[in-house]
């Protein structure tokens, strides 16, 4: 016979059902709280952008650990539900837990309730998360996703961005987490306009990334030996969708060119 | 002291399933189909809030008649049941059968216990394979027996006449437009006149092998309803 929790009316929260039914499977819960942990992987740099009808979010492949890139082709940004998706910098195993959680934690709602969460819902339920991982980000375990969403009764592409708190504010046009985020963010400030096409905004996040990289060696540039490039995602009315990676590949080979002569990228005017 | 009455075990089982059973046919049948290219499911529900039919997992949908408090308790913990396997292990392990055997204990040792009235529900529980062969559909009664669905199943209601008009015109391999018309009709024949079941209090959904995500399970609109009921 099925336990009495599984029968419980009242609830629509999976990481709620969770703690209660099985804490010993929410993520960071095995851990040891003792010292600090040397030899966990590092995802590093993601960016997301909006433009009219949507939002595009990109992360290089590298993954670190110390010194070591652990990983040259890891994947970084996530879908969580149709119309949103996670990108994640910290502390990888952690963060790709996390996330995991949080789209049964979509999906659970949805099954139950009938009807999706509102935006604000999911950002708020992903900030819940990520406080609870509060204790880990102390001993440096830290776990910093960044949330893209489209909204679908305002009709346009949204970000959202976290600390370790949990505390979530709403970026309306472009923001960065992890390693590389400082010159990433740099680089889509020139970049960034807010009438650019998708095509044009997977185009201004490629560069930032590539500009991440240039800066910060936890990042990874587009590696045109082994032709791994960054993962891009796009979500607009039709939903989310994966960049396709010949799509990204060209307009990657194009920016590395350009680089080949103004190895700073584009430079915007003065004034 | 006051002495109970000796009933038999045969006696009180006997008036616990006819309690269920009344219970059960007293609202409108709820229908299971195989189709082409999935599993469609049809009810007879005016609501448009309270389901009959739901999403479980990636493959598995859920249908129910009887009384909804206990049917929604019972999808609520399925639903929980599916999401947690799933995440402790993979989405492929999620598997009906399992679910299955969760609900029939569930039913079976409700229904045997003195301490609660049975549930006066019975439940489909529908998978879908890759391969039309691989589809799997059980039922599930308020006793906690379990039977195997193949082709079609009609459940709740006055079901005889209406398994009945399966029985006559039901053929493998339909479109889903004929699936569906086919199983309006048969809904149609619980009565000794036969009615037309309005387009608009059907509820409908299939588990869709084409659909490009790992979720297949997808409620059809009403327009689609009216649209695929009138391409006769």
């Amino acid at each position: 016979m099925l336990p009495d929790a599984f029968r419980t009316a009242g609830s629509a929260s999976f990481s709620d059902f969770l703690t209660q039914h099985a804490p010993d499977q929410m993520p960071g819960a095995q851990v040891e709280r003792t010292g600090a942990l040397e030899g966990a992987t590092h995802g590093t740099t993601i960016v997301a952008a909006t433009f009219p009808g949507g939002v595009v979010m990109a992360g290089d492949r590298r993954a670190t650990m110390g010194n070591v890139i652990a990983q040259r082709d890891i994947q970084k940004v996530f879908q969580t539900d149709e119309y949103s998706c996670v990108g994640i910098a910290g502390t990888a195993g952690l963060a790709v837990e996390m996330t995991r959680l949080f789209q049964v934690e979509l999906e659970h709602y949805e099954k139950i309730e009938g009807t999706v969460l509102s935006t604000e819902g999911k950002a708020n339920r992903l900030a819940t998360l990520i406080r609870g991982n509060l204790g880990m980000a102390m001993q440096g375990l830290a776990v910093v996703p960044l949330f893209a969403a489209y909204d679908l009764d305002l009709g346009v592409g949204r970000i959202f961005a976290f600390d370790v708190t949990g505390n979530r504010n709403e970026e309306r046009t472009f923001h960065s987490v992890g390693s590389g985020s400082l010159f990433a963010r740099g680089s889509l400030k020139k970049l960034y306009r807010d009438d650019l096409s998708e095509r044009d905004t997977v185009t201004a996040a490629v560069q930032a990334l590539y500009d991440a990289a240039d800066d910060d060696s936890a990042t990874g540039g587009p590696d045109l030996a082994r032709r791994i490039f960054p993962m891009v995602a796009v979500i607009t009315a039709d939903g989310f969708r994966a960049y396709p990676d010949a799509e990204t590949a060209a307009i990657a080979d194009q920016v590395v060119a350009a680089r080949l002569t103004a190895p700073d990228g584009p430079s915007a005017p003065l004034i | 002291m006051t002495q109970q009455f000796y009933v038999s075990p045969e006696q009180l089982m006997k008036d616990r399933a006819d309690f269920a059973r009344k219970g059960i046919a007293r609202g409108r049948s709820v229908t299971v189909v195989q189709y082409a290219d999935g599993i469609l499911f049809v009810a007879e529900n005016p609501s448009q809030a309270l389901h009959k039919i739901s999403e479980i997992y990636d493959r598995i949908g859920f249908a129910a008649v009887g009384r909804y408090n206990e049917f929604e308790n019972l999808r609520i913990a399925g639903v929980r049941l599916a999401d947690l396997r799933g995440y402790s292990y993979d989405r492929r392990d999620v598997t009906g059968r399992s679910l299955a055997n969760a609900y029939a204990q569930t039913l079976g040792t409700i229904f045997s216990s003195g301490g609660e009235k049975p549930y006066e529900v019975e439940l489909f529980v529908a998978e879908l394979g890759t391969e039309p062969a691989g589809d799997q559909i059980y039922r599930l009664t308020y006793d906690g027996s379990v039977a195997d669905v193949r082709g079609w199943g009609v459940m709740g209601g006055t079901t005889e006449p209406v398994e009945q008009w399966f029985t006559d015109h039901y053929a493998p391999d339909l479109d889903l437009g004929s699936a569906l018309r086919l199983a309006r009709t048969a809904l149609g024949h619980d009565d000794a006149a036969p009615r037309e079941v309005p387009a608009e209090s059907l509820e409908v959904a299939v588990l869709d092998r084409t659909r490009g995500q790992l979720r297949k399970f997808k409620r059809v609109p009403d327009a689609t309803v009216a649209e695929l009921l009138n391409g006769a």
